[in-house]
């Protein structure tokens, strides 16, 4: 871990800090039938993480899209033990703020700069939604 | 967030630990959306209570039962309620297991017990079993401009943009509290400001069939995921089933919970009306290209020609899709290597009982089943590699969630699929 400190100013979703390692998408992601809420990995056929585990992550992406079973599939990773640790995002729907409330995960949107710009897979988040604040160390590049 | 005193009555337990938990919830709910205040539905559709081997599992150190199922999962309560009967008009969607047919579709005991207690439970607190994703087929037409609570991404869609009727993208959680309190927060498609389009499609292919309409709503989604987009061109006058298959297709590929039409469409009698005050951020045009790519996208997981399943009814299918299905059998048997399998309502079930329709299809070697489908069941008859399929929706779920390749075309080549056991289909 190397670099200076990046913060990022938004609104709390959802109350409460976590700290982890950043798993990045540039796509929406799809709860119900998009993810496998047992073990927490992405499946959606043509999506760029198909495959990838996001249990233990700070996921960062757009936002939500698909089935309105979205909040039951991430509910259902929290039950499971393999929830990501908190959720960045920028699109607010109906869809993640029912998902990210069950989950109980702290959860920030509508942050200054786009986090998909700043954060890449890796790099190391704290998220805080309390103060609604994102705080990026980059992680150190070959 | 504004409460009413009837609101902030409920959440001081005025109703019971039930309706004060469902408020719990829905506030926590409305503050994550950034929503200052509720307002008030009478028509909620959910899975309230709806029971899983694995829900079953997970709780069964805190108790069995729906009261336990519905207080910590729906609700998100950490200790149990007794759940009341609902206060508003309340129904619930598809479930996992036909109740009747659960042992062709491979599910186990279990399954088929919880299911069967979980409906009665729901069913004892005025709950409609509808069970189905198409509940506007089964007797839940909303009016237009009426505030509903619906889960089921299709369902939605059709409720907001063909009959004017008001939901946003609600969840389980959300649609049981709802179902409780007669709450939802004020937010996005409950007001006008949120229900204009914001991107433009423009046709400039023709748009007429079943299967056309499903690959113009798969193609739409990408192309907005979840914003609002308005169409115009060379696009024939939809009726219920391509309205059901472009907005089932158009929630799946994106996020779409509303769509515009102009000159068909409830709140776009004119192109003006259907954006209001804003314009279009964005443009695109839907022309041959796109409609060959849209093809070849839903068509992109198969490369077997022999087919052993075909899946019909996604959504539920309408009697009319029944008749035309067993119109296409016109007597003959399916393939010895292939499965018919069509996904309806309990509803239209009974129709086509009686209509006869049941009987044609049993007689050509396939089922008509209720209640579920092969993604939501997760149910395909065994052995199965190669699907073929009529709509755009189940192309996009069914090969991710059970490791299939699928096949995308019109009912008649599905039908043909399952006569012959080979795919025909040709791109139009």
């Amino acid at each position: 871990m190397s670099g200076d400190l990046i913060v990022l100013r938004g609104r709390g979703v959802v109350r409460g800090c976590a700290e982890g390692e950043a798993l990045v998408t540039h796509e929406a992601i799809s709860g119900w039938g998009g993810v496998n809420p047992m073990q927490g990995t992405i499946i959606e056929s043509r999506h760029e993480l198909r495959g990838q585990s996001f249990a233990g992550k700070i996921l960062v992406f757009p936002g939500a899209k698909g089935s309105s079973g979205w909040s039951v599939a991430f509910h259902t990773t929290r039950l499971a033990g393999v929830a990501p640790l908190a959720l960045v995002f920028n699109e607010m729907t109906t869809k993640v703020a029912l998902g990210a409330v069950v989950m109980r995960v702290p959860s920030v949107t509508d942050l200054d700069h786009d986090p998909l710009e700043v954060i890449a897979t890796g790099d190391w988040v704290r998220v805080d939604g309390d103060r609604g604040l994102v705080e990026v160390r980059k992680a150190a590049r070959e | 967030m504004q409460l009413t005193d009837d609101e902030r009555a409920m959440l001081d337990g005025r109703d019971g630990p039930a309706r004060q938990k469902a408020m719990e919830l829905l506030v926590r709910y409305a503050e994550a959306l950034g929503a200052d205040r509720f307002v008030d539905t009478r028509n909620v559709a959910g899975v309230p209570g709806s029971t899983t081997p694995f829900l079953h599992d997970y709780y069964k150190n805190v108790g069995e039962g729906y009261d336990v199922i519905f207080s910590r999962f729906d609700l998100d309560s950490d200790e149990v309620v007794e759940v009341p009967r609902v206060s508003v008009h309340a129904c619930h969607l598809q479930s996992g297991v036909d109740p009747e047919n659960w042992q062709i579709l491979g599910a186990k005991p279990l399954a088929a017990a919880l299911s069967r207690d979980s409906e009665s439970a729901a069913a004892a607190r005025e709950v409609r079993i509808l069970k189905t994703c198409t509940p506007y087929l089964a007797g839940n037409v909303p009016a237009a401009g009426e505030h509903c609570a619906w889960m089921e991404s299709s369902a939605i869609v059709y409720c907001n943009s063909v009959l004017g009727a008001r939901t946003n993208a609600e969840g389980r959680e959300s649609t049981s509290a709802a179902m409780l309190t007669g709450k939802i927060p004020d937010w996005r498609l409950h007001r006008d400001e949120c229900r204009f389009g914001s991107h433009h499609i423009e046709v400039d292919c023709d748009v007429e069939s079943l299967m056309d309409w499903g690959m113009l709503g798969y193609f739409v989604g990408e192309a907005v995921q979840e914003h609002i987009p308005v169409l115009t061109g060379r696009l024939s006058r939809p009726d219920l089933i391509r309205h059901k298959h472009f907005g089932a297709a158009a929630a799946s590929s994106g996020g779409v919970e509303m769509y515009h039409i102009v000159g068909v469409t409830p709140e776009a009698a004119t192109l003006a009306q259907a954006f209001g005050p804003s314009r279009p951020v964005e443009r695109r045009v839907y022309g041959p290209a796109e409609r060959r790519h849209t093809y070849d996208l839903l068509n992109s997981r198969a490369s077997d020609p022999n087919v052993d399943y075909v899946m019909l009814g996604c959504p539920h299918a309408a009697l009319e899709q029944i008749e035309e299905a067993c119109r296409l059998l016109d007597g003959r048997r399916i393939s010895a290597n292939c499965n018919l399998w069509i996904f309806t309502s309990r509803a239209v079930r009974a129709l086509a009982d009686r209509q006869g329709l049941t009987k044609i299809i049993r007689d050509a070697g396939g089922h008509l089943l209720t209640d579920t489908c092969s993604a939501i069941g997760q149910a395909v008859p065994p052995g199965t590699k190669v699907v073929a399929l009529d709509s755009a929706k189940q192309v996009h779920y069914l090969p991710a969630i059970m490791g299939l390749q699928a096949w995308f075309g019109s009912t008649r080549d599905c039908i043909d699929a399952a006569l012959t056991g080979r795919w025909r289909g040709e791109r139009p």
